[in-house]
């Protein structure tokens, strides 16, 4: 039932593998969010240990097909620090949840970060000249006798290395009770939203002091809490669509035209339940753990532990199209649930051009599907297994122990070495994803 | 800073050919590029000081070129920065050269901080009026062309605050590119520019020709009305009220009110909103005509709007409206109109629309006339009197003078009493906090006997409140009653009993009877003070808790002045001295403090 449409498929090369290729990986060096910025020259990681890494694409390779997939270390800063909140006695992990983008204003480039709780807004600049000329000591840092100072003299500009400088802008603090788990900037390019478990707030860019409440699913009494909010994104067209995916499976689709606290949804996307398939782990797997619009904005997609679908926006009864992700661990959720990979928070991500989609599996697995309703590849990200330029090697999952070489047995996979957090490139056929510590950037072949 | 300390400590080492005059202005220089933020924003401060020494040929030749070039510092070095240039004509050598500031303000209307860019906006609108016509055209207006074809739309919504103030003083040839760009930038494809394009709508609209208006301004108008993004449509609500004060009355009904009766009616309630926050401006903007016609019903569904939002920005106006309503059919239009819509909203389910309406409902009571208040406003006002959220109460409360003129208060006494008795006991200290401070007004309204009879008890209770604002406000509370009463009023209610807590077991309590000593002594008066209060203070000298003894110190000192010399000789100066040589050094402090100020050494 696995992929056999490999050959129609488009052909994906590896371009590059960054970080430490070591087994000795430490904690705060776990990729824990990857995204590529609206032009795609730009791909930002972000870390347990708070740091942030800035790949900009190659300027000279750029137009070659063959390596246009290269990205270099452009600025390396750290967005957050771990912390403690005195009143609650919680430490705050230091660990980004998401990154995203704003759509690029003037020369420098902007992103929102967040951990568990803060949201920071980071300006990333060039600088390429300093000031010289000192009236009162020499340019390296020796006084002048003042009494030889005859005439004033002005600094002037000259040219230097190119510096990237990253400086926190502003920082959004104390407007989430829970964990902060998405953040999404409005089409109108001054507003975006945060979501923890329970509620989402709508911030202005401009404004830290305050923030509005546009859902809140707190129950008066918790004990009556059944679902939280996992996702949530903002329509990529529509200034007043947003919508959010909850641990239950069902996405509501929100109208902030309609009232100014969206408890009401205007849409419900969810898919009814088949009773014969329902057992102990169906509400788990059917939490959404991601949801991402379409660049049309027609279409929307969910992830859940396995399966993608896609909806269109006008029909909310059933998906448009469902994508079996690693069907085959339905037989083991029992042990996934033992090792609390049930509880992975798989990405999922668009092509460029809505065709295709593409997310993370185990083994560091990734899965794409053709949206023509093919069954779609399984490829890895592997240095060892790939060498550059060359197209990578469609794999099988069996149920049996391994019989030929492209297959391997479901026993076989490593659940330690998962792909959670991938990004497609706004505008082009590469890709970006995460294995634990290492970011691979992946290519479409051009004949 | 070492440098800067050195330089200070030797200001005469100007040997023969130094100028010692140079260094403060060197060290300003140099600081300009300090590391400390805090040290360059002073030196960007102090800039008129460093181009007076530069003088005008090396402020334009050197200083404006760096500056241009310092687009990387901080946000508020830059807001310095772009302030400063607005002011800096006559430095770079009078009008003749003011085109020189032109680099350094363009590329600070490229910054991507709003502050910044808005500052520098209006520097170069400030120094737009500085050019000669000819410079305007030759580098001016090539200014705002070049930050209208940005590529970065923040040069483009910087753009749009200048097409005004070039405008009006450029050739026609001239004045056909402008209105080009602006057209171009209201159709812009991010939003941010149309926003800024919608919100200077109404003011590039004032300087055109009027048949520009009907042609090109009418235009974009209505299509940034329509825009997708909410927060350009009802940028456009402000706008609409520029234009329709523009356009001659019988334009209004096709031009403007197809956008106006829409925008009252847009499926976002920020639209809505908008609509209603700006509802009195609109109604003077279209005139009496339309707003019998239109805005009478558009106001009767705002005030229904689903969104307790709108519905609480409409209740705000609902005052205005009235007012500004035609005489001839103001009163018909309120009573078979809006005072049906307000009924409804007196028992609204969302308490923020309640209070908005509290706090403007009773105004209509001088717009009605007497019969009509007692016949449908008192109802309501004693609904709201009885209203479970406490801030729809007060904001009753608050406004009661305007009633008091229509009807007299004594019809709302009966109501207002257990309103009152209600707030002041409230467990929210906020809320007993917020009457107190309407208690000089209500006694003021509802009269002497009254207050004696039913207020009185409540205004002492608040004395021995267990929160020290309450004490604290009721004290000052205390000062406005006998200001408003007179000192005899005071002498026979209060005092009697602000002295009789002296002996409270509480010391909190015998603290609040100094505070209001305090308070009191120069409203009633050296003879109450004397015969009254200072017995009492010296009393108090003797107080076990320290607290009691150094604000008896402190009392001393405020009431000194009120009291003739003799007494302050034989009564207060011994007790003092006897304070001043207190165990406890606090005492001993206020109360040579108060010998010092009293001149009693």
């Amino acid at each position: 039932m696995e992929g056999d449409g490999g050959s129609e498929i488009k052909q994906w090369c590896l371009s590059q593998v960054k970080g430490a290729i070591d087994d000795d990986v430490t904690e705060a060096d776990i990729i824990s969010a990857v995204e590529f910025n609206h032009s795609g020259e730009l791909l930002a990681t972000g870390d347990r240990g708070g740091r942030i890494v800035i790949f900009q694409q190659e300027q000279e390779s750029k137009t070659l097909a063959h390596s246009r997939g290269e990205y270099n270390v452009y600025s390396t800063f750290q967005s957050h620090e771990p912390e403690f909140d005195y009143l609650k006695s919680l430490e705050i992990e230091e660990k980004i949840n998401k990154i995203r983008w704003l759509p690029q204003k003037n020369a420098a480039h902007f992103l929102l970060s967040t951990n568990d709780k803060t949201i920071k807004l980071w300006k990333i600049s060039e600088r390429d000249k300093r000031p010289e000329g000192y009236n009162l000591k020499e340019e390296d840092g020796r006084y002048k006798d003042p009494t030889s100072v005859t005439t004033l003299r002005v600094p002037v500009f000259q040219p230097m290395d190119l510096m990237v400088e990253a400086s926190p802008r502003r920082v959004y603090a104390n407007a989430h009770t829970y964990h902060i788990n998405s953040i999404s900037v409005n089409s109108d390019n001054e507003t975006y939203l945060s979501a923890d478990d329970l509620r989402i707030n709508l911030w202005h860019l401009d404004f830290t002091d305050r923030s509005f409440n546009i859902v809140d699913i707190k129950p008066t009494n918790m004990e009556e809490l059944t679902e939280v909010i996992t996702a949530s994104e903002f329509h990529p067209l529509q200034c007043n669509t947003f919508v959010y995916g909850s641990s239950k499976g069902s996405v509501r689709l929100c109208d902030m035209r309609a009232a100014a606290l969206c408890d009401q949804h205007s849409k419900l996307f969810e898919e009814p339940e088949d009773p014969s398939a329902r057992s102990f782990f169906s509400e788990i797997i059917s939490s959404v753990s991601d949801v991402k619009f379409s660049h049309s904005g027609r279409y929307m997609m969910t992830r859940d532990y396995l399966t993608i679908k896609i909806w269109d926006l006008n029909m909310e009864s059933q998906p448009v199209e469902t994508y079996q992700v690693h069907e085959y661990l339905r037989s083991k959720l029992c042990s996934l649930y033992e090792n609390d990979c049930i509880f992975d928070k798989f990405e999922c991500c668009w092509s460029h051009d809505d065709s295709e989609v593409m997310t993370g599996s185990y083994n560091n697995f990734f899965r794409m599907f053709g949206r023509d309703g093919q069954a779609g590849v399984t490829l890895e990200a592997s240095w060892e297994s790939s060498s550059p330029r060359c197209p990578l090697r469609p794999w099988r999952v069996c149920a049996g122990s391994r019989r030929k070489e492209d297959e391997i047995g479901v026993d076989c996979l490593d659940f330690s070495r998962k792909i959670l957090h991938t990004s497609w490139h706004p505008q082009d056929g590469i890709i970006a994803m995460a294995t634990v510590n290492n970011l691979y950037i992946f290519q479409e072949k051009l004949n | 800073a070492r440098l800067r300390a050195e330089v200070l400590n030797c200001p005469s080492m100007a040997g023969a050919d130094g100028d010692d005059s140079l260094y403060p202005i060197a060290v300003l220089i140099d600081e300009l590029r300090n590391e400390d933020v805090q040290l360059r924003l002073n030196s960007i401060k102090k800039l008129s000081t460093i181009a007076l020494a530069l003088g005008v040929e090396r402020t334009r030749t050197e200083l404006l070129p760096f500056l241009t070039d310092t687009i990387y510092d901080e946000d508020e070095v830059l807001l310095a920065l772009a302030e400063q240039l607005g002011n800096f004509t006559m430095l770079v050598g009078g009008p003749e050269y003011v085109h020189c500031l032109l680099p350094p303000l363009e590329s600070l209307a490229t910054v991507e901080e709003t502050v910044v860019r808005d500052k520098a906006v209006e520097s170069l609108r400030k120094i737009s009026h500085e050019h000669s016509p000819v410079d305007l055209e030759v580098h001016f207006e090539p200014l705002v062309k070049r930050l209208a074809s940005g590529d970065w739309f923040t040069s483009r919504t910087s753009a749009c605050g200048l097409f005004s103030v070039c405008y009006p003083r450029v050739s026609s040839t001239v004045k056909a590119e402008i209105r080009q760009h602006f057209r171009n930038l209201c159709s812009d494809d991010t939003p941010m520019v149309r926003r800024a394009a919608a919100s200077k709508l109404g003011e590039f609209a004032k300087v055109l020709e009027l048949e520009y208006v009907k042609s090109d301004i009418i235009s974009l108008f209505t299509a940034l009305a329509s825009d997708e993004q909410d927060s350009v449509r009802l940028l456009a609500v402000e706008a609409c009220v520029s234009i329709a004060t523009l356009l001659p009355q019988e334009d209004l009904e096709t031009l403007v009110m197809p956008t106006l009766r829409q925008a009252a009616e847009d499926k976002s309630w920020r639209v809505r909103y908008m609509v209603a926050d700006k509802f009195s401006e609109l109604q003077k903007a279209v005139g009496p005509e339309i707003t019998k016609n239109d805005l009478v019903p558009a106001f009767q569904n705002l005030l229904k709007d689903c969104e307790a939002e709108v519905r609480a920005a409409a209740a705000n106006k609902v005052k205005e409206f009235c007012e500004n309503l035609p005489e001839d059919s103001r009163e018909t239009i309120i009573m078979t109109h809006i005072l049906p819509c307000v009924k409804e909203l007196v028992s609204d389910t969302n308490q923020h629309v309640k209070s908005a309406l509290a706090s403007v409902i009773m105004g209509l009571s001088t717009i009605l006339g007497k019969d009509n208040t007692i016949e449908h406003l008192l109802p309501l006002f004693l609904a709201q009197l009885k209203d479970e959220c406490p801030e729809v109460r007060l904001n009753i409360i608050s406004n009661l003078d305007c009633v008091n003129e229509v009807i007299g208060i004594r019809q709302l006494s009966q109501s207002l009493l257990p309103a009152i008795v209600e707030l002041a006991e409230d467990a929210k200290w906020r809320v007993r906090l917020a009457i107190i401070e309407y208690m000089p007004l209500l006694a003021g309204q509802l009269g002497v006997e009254f207050f004696d009879e039913k207020l009185n008890s409540l205004c002492m209770a608040w004395l021995v409140d267990h929160v020290y604002a309450i004490r604290e406000a009721a004290t000052c509370n205390l000062t406005k009653l006998v200001e408003k009463f007179g000192a005899e009023w005071a002498q026979n209610t209060i005092v009697p009993k602000v002295l009789g807590m002296a002996n409270d077991p509480n010391y909190l309590h015998r603290m609040t009877t100094l505070f209001c000593i305090n308070a009191l002594s120069e409203a009633c008066g050296q003879e109450i003070t004397t015969k009254h209060m200072l017995p009492v203070v010296l009393k108090m000298s003797n107080d076990q808790v320290a607290n009691v003894r150094f604000n008896v110190a402190k009392s001393l000192q405020k009431i000194g002045p009120v009291l003739d010399s003799n007494c302050l000789q034989t009564e207060v100066k011994p007790v003092l001295e006897k304070l001043a040589a207190d165990q406890d050094i606090d005492v001993k402090y206020f109360a040579q403090e108060a010998i010092s100020v009293l001149a009693l050494a």
